[in-house]
């Protein structure tokens, strides 16, 4: 659990509904959400204003720079609006390297204006960034240095003086108006826990401030004090990023559990598979496996930490399934690795992957894996001893390695002989 | 050094003490504050100070007045007595700690061989393995000064080495402070929901210093509350998501470090020169190995946490090493993801650091990933170029600490640095010491199968440890799937074993039949009585089921016994009832007050049409069926009743079920299976009757003088026939009822001269 970006339309229904709750400020915004399952006449009846007003159509994946990759379509009608989706939904994109389907679009009315003013704020650890411009849109980051920003320590309120020396520029009136906004904006940002947000740009329409784009990262962590407040809310992956089953699996395996499970694919055809306890570890294995130049054969990014033995042996499952799905004859290796645990007891977490070990047996064997495991902590003895067991019985090369040896020495076992 | 007069005045004292205590502290006397650090030996000094001067006459509470100065600036405060002798000083040590944790963080030391802790939710792992750690390094004191447990008090007994000690418990924070007022430190180990509001309160007692919370999953602004009020108080928090840090030799949170050989293998029972920070708690016990390997061991390691904003940063952790001088060099293990190594960076160039520094940070890997991936630890996250693995180590690098090319070379950069300031002759080598022995749970002994013990209980009709508990073998889940009921339950639990579907059923008619039977037997009688005395659903239960025996409700268990013994020893019916009526015993199970041989007890009929349908033999029965015929002969109400047919029958359902042997039937028959039963079928009856008194509201139960017989000659009575049975040596008079026995009072043996002579 961390930060987690949501959804403009997401950021957008929140920010309406918690402005008008928090400080009476009623944004007259609209949006609406289309995705593959969305019935359009449906939609029509639940959201008048689409076939009232003229509309923007851009994709809602998390990405930015919509404008700039041309994927942002002004002034329609509902008729083009939906012709416009229906020729890009589905269809694959590349933004900055990462390569993706567009499967989620937003539709809002066009709102023709003059102003573009940009706002963000940032949660840092002793208070919060907030940065406001006059020259927002999509030339910001080269009008970088006309962006103010203020910085207002955890427990102050943000009040006019605060806010003073980002709005000196503009006309008191505006100014004012802004100000408010500004403080509505903050207002909402601490009650929901939101780490980030980002209005680029907002504009004011009728004299009030108005947001065009906006994005925004919620604590996840919070979740349990903003059940309410959040609604029925999705995280969605970052763009580009598409779960194969084996990763869905373990990400739904858990959000059930307080244990921390995380598995993700990174070379169906590698020929190294991590299987690592703790946050820390994972990632130096992980490093190690690089270093040592085999970055390409590196199968997956695996941590775990504190799973059942049930848990335990799903995600094994995974790795090994995975680890056996390409047999070439060449050889294989799994790191069933981690640090000397405080806590764990290591011979129990073992007891579910020797489970896995034994139904994949032939698998295994086809696939040439040899394992090695180093491991410390709580009862690792019995742990070792039993990996080394489970070794002889099913006839599969295992080597094992306690706390004497370097955390990261099975890594340059592994590659050797590949 | 700094100099603390201490004076306690008050009518209390046979006179006014003045003490002056000399305090070493850093930085003397800190510059803007007001007020001036103690050590916790004052403090554990006063109260024994003040008893130690206590004139005869008793204390009372503000008797006696502390006064502390130093350089002008002066604080009193009454001191609380608890009894007459006993003094415990509950001074406001807030106005002692203030200046020490303002510059805590910049001035070093946050634990010392006397610190102790109050630890909040009681955990029995963790706290015994501080308290082996305290024993390990020969520490005096357990660290532990107290446990707070929301919603419970008293003492919870673990181990200091060999001997157990109680450890005080306490519902909340603030009594817990009070309690223990010389305890700084505060390990929170709530869960992740009330971790932020617990170390809050924790962090707002005058008398703490120092909190770690160990949860995971702490909202980000919950922790920023926790950090701005740590830094505008001068306090300091550890965590969250962390297993904490330990001095080596001095004081341990929690979990960290592991196991009792890990604290040994890695030397951690005295302190090295190391001081050591990372995010990861895992890593840094791996660490805690790695540095004792190559040099001569930690002083101090801190694990900060893997959460986005950590309560204190490794910057914060290093800038304290730095000012320890028994800390020769240091190590940081960061991560990618936040800037927070930059402030290290930053305070290397300044030159704020002037120990060696050796630093990694990991998640070079992060290149390989192609879109944005979430690590193990919410702070690593692939952020921009800035928050990247390469980035901070080129930084570090180029600012001046020492950098290896990789985690590979982490250890020997270690080495190098320390073998350097070895040679520069600025550590000196430390003796070493051995740890005492420390003895091994019972637990982890038997797990590890160097011991074996006996177990004090043994069980063989159900087991609750799998993954559902069962009845003799059966799974919960496939009794209920398979519509097993009462009689199945009954069935295995008592007879361990799955009987045919008559017979579960059976036992099911039985416990129907015998579930009540009326307001006036004596069971329910009792009931009724408890219950209108205002008593609870299980007393009122017990006093009736307390009545059952020989008299009430015993007739199935012994008719089972007689007719089985009658049968099985061949007795014809004529035989039996004359032998029974020999011994003066009334044969159990024949018998009815109301039904006679023209009106048979329509719950006989049933059930003895029910058994000769589906019971493969009725023996049994049928020869009670014979003895009844006999019996009715002689008088027309000696019927067989229920109890004689479910006490016959039931031995049919365990000979002719063929799932039982000879000496599992006498067993049964012997150890009262059929009493179990009426006592359960009863207990229906009787919790009924309880409620249905409850429900009615009726008044305590008083029985009326009208329904007495007062006499005093009914006594004499008595008195007569017991003389008589006993002057003939002969058996009672009235054997079915037998008289009670009276004390052999002297004026019985009067009275019965007195009647004798008349």
């Amino acid at each position: 659990m961390a930060r987690k970006k949501i959804r403009e339309y997401d950021s957008k229904r929140l920010l309406k509904e918690h402005l008008k709750r928090l400080v009476h400020i009623d944004l007259p915004i609209c949006s609406a959400q289309v995705t593959e399952s969305t019935d359009f006449t449906e939609l029509l009846e639940k959201e008048s204003w689409l076939s009232q007003r003229r509309l923007v159509v851009k994709p809602d994946m998390l990405f930015g720079k919509r404008g700039k990759s041309g994927l942002v379509a002004l002034n329609l009608d509902f008729a083009g609006a939906v012709e416009f989706i229906k020729k890009r939904l589905g269809q694959e994109i590349e933004i900055e390297g990462c390569k993706g389907p567009i499967t989620t679009f937003i539709i809002e009315p066009f709102i023709p204006h003059k102003e573009e003013y940009y706002l963000a704020i940032s949660s840092e650890r002793l208070g919060f960034n907030i940065s406001f411009s006059e020259c927002g849109g999509i030339e910001i980051e080269e009008n970088w240095d006309k962006v103010n920003s203020i910085f207002l320590p955890t427990k102050s309120p943000l009040t006019d003086e605060a806010i003073a020396p980002l709005i000196a520029d503009l006309p008191s009136e505006i100014g004012k108006k802004i100000g408010n906004f500004m403080k509505g904006v903050f207002a909402v940002f601490q009650d929901l826990d939101f780490s980030f947000i980002e209005m680029n740009p907002f504009t004011l329409v009728d004299g009030e401030a108005y947001p065009l784009d906006m994005r925004g990262e919620l604590d996840e962590n919070a979740a349990f004090k903003n059940e309410d407040k959040w609604g029925n809310l999705e995280f969605p992956l970052p763009f580009g990023r598409v779960l194969s089953p084996e990763e869905s699996f373990i990400l739904d395996l858990n959000d059930k559990t307080s244990a921390s499970l995380k598995f993700t694919l990174l070379n169906p055809k590698g020929r190294i598979w991590n299987m690592i306890a703790g946050g820390g570890a994972s990632l130096i294995y992980t490093d190690t496996v690089g270093d040592l130049g085999c970055a390409t054969e590196l199968g997956n990014y695996t941590e775990y930490g504190g799973p059942s033995e049930e848990e335990m042996l799903k995600l094994a499952r995974v790795i090994l399934d995975c680890a056996t799905a390409n047999p070439d004859g060449r050889k294989r290796s799994i790191l069933i690795g981690g640090n000397i645990a405080n806590l764990t007891d290591v011979g129990a977490t073992f007891d579910g992957i020797i489970r896995a070990l034994k139904e994949k047996k032939s698998e295994l064997k086809e696939a040439n894996i040899h394992i090695y495991v180093r491991r410390g902590g709580p009862n690792y003895l019995t742990g070792l001893a039993k990996m080394q067991a489970v070794g002889e019985e099913l006839g599969i090369p295992v080597e094992v390695y306690g706390p004497e040896a370097v955390m990261t020495g099975i890594c340059n076992r592994a590659i050797e002989g590949m | 050094m700094l100099t603390i007069s201490t004076t306690f005045t008050g009518k209390g004292l046979a006179k006014s003490i003045h003490t002056d205590a000399k305090v070493s502290s850093p930085s003397s006397q800190l510059p803007n504050q007001k007020s001036v650090m103690l050590p916790s030996w004052i403090f554990q000094k006063i109260p024994s100070l003040i008893t130690s001067h206590i004139s005869p006459s008793p204390l009372e509470r503000r008797d006696i007045l502390v006064r502390l100065s130093s350089s002008g600036n002066e604080f009193s405060q009454p001191y609380l007595a608890r009894s007459e002798r006993e003094v415990i000083c509950s001074f406001p040590s807030y106005f002692l700690y203030s200046s020490l944790c303002a510059e805590a963080m910049a001035t070093g030391q946050l634990f010392s061989r006397t610190t102790q802790a109050l630890f909040y939710n009681y955990k029995q792992l963790p706290i015994q393995r501080m308290l082996d750690f305290d024993f390990l390094c020969g520490r005096e004191t357990p660290s532990v000064a107290g446990i707070i447990n929301p919603g419970a008090e008293g003492f919870q007994k673990l181990f200091f080495g060999q001997e157990e000690i109680a450890i005080p418990v306490h519902s909340t924070i603030e009594a817990a402070c009070a309690a223990h007022p010389t305890a700084d430190v505060f390990i929170n180990f709530a869960s992740f929901r009330s971790a932020a509001a617990s170390s809050m309160s924790a962090l707002k007692q005058p008398t703490i210093r120092v909190v770690a919370i160990i949860a995971e999953g702490v909202p980000e602004s919950d922790t920023k509350q926790l950090i701005a009020y740590a830094r505008s108080n001068n306090k300091v928090v550890i965590g969250p998501a962390t297993v904490g840090g330990i001095q080596a030799g001095a004081f341990k949170i929690g979990d960290t470090a592991g196991t009792i050989d890990n604290i040994i293998q890695c030397k951690l029972y005295r302190p090295g020169s190391v001081g050591f920070v990372s995010k990861s708690g895992g890593m840094s016990n791996e660490m805690y190995n790695t540095i004792a390997r190559v040099t001569d061991g930690i002083y101090e390691g801190i694990a900060i946490g893997g959460d986005v904003f950590p309560g204190s940063t490794l910057s914060d952790h290093i800038l304290r090493f730095n000012n320890i001088p028994q800390v020769k060099m240091m190590v940081v293990l960061g991560e990618l993801g936040g800037r927070d190594e930059y402030s290290l960076v930053e305070a290397l160039k300044q030159g704020k650091v002037n120990k060696p520094v050796v630093a990694w940070v990991s998640g070079t890997c992060a290149r390989l990933f192609k879109s944005e991936v979430q690590f193990g630890h919410a702070g690593a996250k692939s952020g921009g170029e800035m928050e990247s693995a390469q980035a901070k180590n080129q930084a570090l690098k180029e600012a001046g600490a020492v950098v290896p090319t990789s985690y590979e070379a982490f250890e020997a950069a270690i080495k190098e640095t320390f073998d350097k300031l070895v040679e520069e002759g600025k550590i000196t080598p430390i003796k070493d010491v051995k740890p005492p022995q420390i003895p091994e749970d019972l637990n982890s002994a038997i797990k590890s199968g160097k011991v074996r013990a006996p177990t004090h209980i043994i069980s063989t009709i159900s087991d609750d440890r799998g993954e559902e508990p069962c009845y003799a073998g059966v799974p919960m889940s496939s009794i209920v799937e398979q519509g097993f009921g009462v009689g199945d339950v009954i069935s295995l639990l008592w007879f361990k074993r799955s009987l045919p579907r008559y017979c579960t059923k059976f036992i099911e008619i039985c416990v129907m039949l015998c579930a009540d039977h009326g307001p006036c037997v004596s069971g329910a009688h009792n009931t009724i009585v408890t219950a209108r005395a205002g008593k609870d659903l299980v007393s009122s239960l017990v006093s009736g089921l307390l009545t059952i025996g020989p008299r009430f409700g015993g007739a199935i268990d012994d008719a089972a016994r007689y007719f089985k013994d009658a049968y099985d020893r061949g007795l014809t019916p004529y035989e039996f009832v004359e032998s029974m009526k020999k011994k003066g015993i009334r044969v159990p199970g024949i018998g009815h007050r109301i039904k006679r041989g023209d009106n048979r007890d329509k719950r006989v009929e049933l059930l003895q049409l029910f058994a000769r349908t589906n019971f493969p033999s009725v023996k049994y029965m049928e020869y009670a069926v014979q003895v009844e015929t006999y019996t009715l002969s002689k008088a027309n109400n000696l019927v067989l009743n229920v109890d004689g047919a479910i006490g016959s029958l039931f031995l049919d359902l365990l000979a002719g079920s063929g799932m039982f042997t000879k000496q599992e039937i006498d067993e049964i028959v012997e150890i009262g299976y059929l009493n179990g039963l009426f006592v359960l079928a009863r207990s229906i009856g009787l919790i009924g009757h309880t409620f249905d008194q409850k429900r009615l509201k009726q008044p305590l139960y008083r029985h009326p003088w009208e329904d007495v017989l007062y006499t005093k000659w009914g006594m004499v009575v008595w008195f007569l026939d017991d003389l008589f049975v006993r002057l003939n040596g002969g058996s009672p008079s009235f054997p079915s009822c037998p008289a009670p026995q009276f004390p052999q009072h002297e004026n019985t043996v009067k009275a019965v001269a007195f009647f004798a002579a008349m």
